[in-house]
């Protein structure tokens, strides 16, 4: 496996770990049985909120780990340069995320369209977004293996 | 329009430019070394400019690089055969 798809493989460990543990912590932090806030868009717009520094934070914590059991293993660096191929697979990968959370954002307007709680649309918003980071990492993965 | 099919003897001089390996056509190139496996193996098909920046590092024209051929247009793909052949 070369360095580009091990990183994307952290990429993808990292990403179920942080959004699976956030989720985990804001659910028996917040939630824990009082389901009536889930209607409260206070609630989510906070939960998405803090969602973008923690997961920054995770990643870049998870990375420098990362590179330094790999310096340790390897002793190889983390090659810094994208190139042309990279940039490729970046685009690729990053049009399909976009469909599936576009599809993901349609699905939500569709469920308050049929009456849906508000929690119904925040909670496919969040899957949806959860689902399109995952399969961006895989996508990327299957264009590395199997070429572009 | 027919799938184009680039192949490319890099390998080939690789081999013949002492033994260069891949990791210093990568740098000599500004690509990392999993692109220059890829478009040895045929995974990848480089732009025209990093073609062109191959081939300047073999000193090489392009055509002795890179090759190319149609695989789903059997007449298509003889007519530059011959087009070949006559030049």
């Amino acid at each position: 496996m070369y360095q580009k798809e091990r990183q994307i493989v952290v990429n993808l460990i990292a990403s179920i770990i942080t959004i699976g543990l956030y989720v985990l912590y804001v659910y028996q932090k917040q939630v824990a049985g009082n389901f009536e806030i889930l209607n409260d868009f206070k609630f989510w717009g906070k939960s998405f909120l803090w969602l973008i520094p923690v997961s920054i934070v995770a990643l870049i914590i998870i990375h420098i780990i990362y590179a330094i059991i790999n310096k340790i293993v390897t002793n190889e660096d983390i090659p810094t340069i994208d190139d042309e191929r990279d940039r490729i697979i970046e685009l690729k990968s990053i049009r399909v995320s976009h469909w599936i959370f576009t599809a993901g954002f349609v699905g939500a307007m569709a469920a308050l369209a049929f009456g849906a709680k508000p929690s119904a649309m925040f909670i496919i918003l969040l899957a949806s977004g959860f689902c399109s980071a995952i399969i961006s990492e895989v996508v990327k993965l299957y264009y590395y293996r199997k070429g572009v | 329009m027919a799938k184009c099919l680039i192949n490319n003897s890099i390998r080939t001089l690789r081999f013949m430019a002492n033994e260069m390996t891949q990791q210093e056509l990568a740098d000599r190139t500004g690509v990392t070394r999993q692109t220059i496996v890829a478009i040895e193996n045929g995974k990848y098909s480089p732009t025209l400019e990093l073609a062109f920046r191959i081939s300047y590092v073999f000193d090489k024209p392009l055509n002795e690089v890179f090759s190319f051929q149609y695989d789903e247009d059997p007449v298509l793909n003889k007519k530059v055969e011959d087009k070949r052949r006559k030049m």
